[in-house]
């Protein structure tokens, strides 16, 4: 009983004087949303590299990448991320889809191997992250079953979520029904491409950690 | 690439009874067989969050070692809540604790089939190829 006593406050002490070096943050969402655009806008803007390459054929991010200690100020107030960056999430993996970008047929398979593991590899992490950055494309319908299952696990988990609507560039964009489509959180539209709206995306952002 | 006609089209509706004491494992790899045997599924309810992650996982796991799998079309409809009375509300949350959320219709088919599920709070649309 003295033991269990003495090992619950000394986690208890443990928990009170230690101060979390960074926070987890990942960058989830469907393929071709933006998360690595949005993820390489942020890891540039303050640590002056990018995350990770970005392509118009989907699928690009295939692994989970991080940038650690990414330090962000925004007035006044610092925030320290781990900032995750995951390969896009999806029901269906056809290699034809990549020889539509002139990808040769055995690159094309062996690129859809590899998403495939990558989407195993991004549900996997889902318990590893202190907060999430859903990343869609505003132009795109909301109500995509993936949309849902992914916020549902983080639900689930009791992880905070903020929704980004990127690609509010493009004339198809319809922020306001991303927000239709999720009432009961945050929404803020951006063009991670043309950098649109980032000062709003930073503030989010600190509410979003201040949830953890 | 040529336009397939689909021949024939096999529907497969499941009671929620029927799954409610499988376990995850149980439940998915029920669907998953269907699919396979390119069966479009329809279950009177819906899975947990946790259970749709784990049907992509493992439909991902197949697609990577059956031949000429590429994938499901998955959704869920569910009754639109908003708008109606906290009594309603709160009666479906108890009906939803009791027997499961059996107002929910939860559709799985292979990607090489059903080609889109368009979803709209209100109604699904298949799109078959």
């Amino acid at each position: 009983m003295l033991k269990i006593l003495k090992s619950f406050s000394k986690r208890m002490l443990r928990g009170l004087f230690r101060k979390r070096e960074s926070i987890k943050i990942g960058f989830y969402g469907p393929p071709n949303a933006g998360k690595t655009s949005l993820a390489n806008r942020i890891c540039k803007d303050w640590t002056g590299e990018d995350i990770g390459l970005v392509s118009k054929v989907p699928h690009e991010t295939r692994h989970v990448q991080f940038k650690e200690k990414v330090e962000i100020k925004h007035k006044g107030k610092t925030l320290v991320l781990k900032l995750i960056d995951t390969p896009g999430i999806a029901t269906k993996i056809d290699y034809e889809e990549f020889l539509k970008f002139g990808i040769k047929r055995n690159e094309a398979k062996r690129r859809a191997k590899e998403a495939t593991q990558g989407i195993i590899e991004s549900i996997q992490w889902l318990d590893d992250m202190d907060a999430v950055v859903i990343v869609l494309d505003a132009s795109e319908n909301p109500y995509s079953q993936v949309n849902i299952t992914i916020i549902g696990n983080l639900v689930a988990r009791k992880i905070p979520v903020l929704i980004v609507a990127n690609k509010i560039d493009l004339k198809k964009a319809e922020v306001d029904k991303v927000a239709s489509a999720f009432p009961d959180y945050e929404i803020v539209g951006i063009s991670a491409k043309e950098g649109t709206n980032l000062d709003e995306f930073y503030e989010a952002l600190f509410r979003l950690a201040k949830k953890i | 690439m040529k336009n397939k006609k689909v021949k024939g089209l096999s529907l497969q509706v499941i009671p929620f009874a029927e799954i409610e004491k499988l376990s995850i494992s149980e439940r998915v790899k029920k669907i998953l067989g269907l699919v396979l045997n390119n069966k479009i599924v329809i279950i009177h309810g819906r899975l947990r969050a946790e259970e749709e992650a784990r049907l992509i996982e493992d439909t991902m796991a197949l697609v990577d070692h059956v031949k000429n799998f590429r994938g499901i079309e998955l959704a869920v409809i569910e009754p639109e809540l908003s708008g109606r009375g906290v009594i309603t509300k709160l009666k479906h949350g108890l009906a939803k604790r009791l027997v499961g959320d059996s107002e929910a219709l939860t559709v799985v088919g292979p990607s090489s089939i059903v080609k889109e599920i368009k979803r709209d709070p209100r109604k699904i649309e298949l799109l078959l190829g």
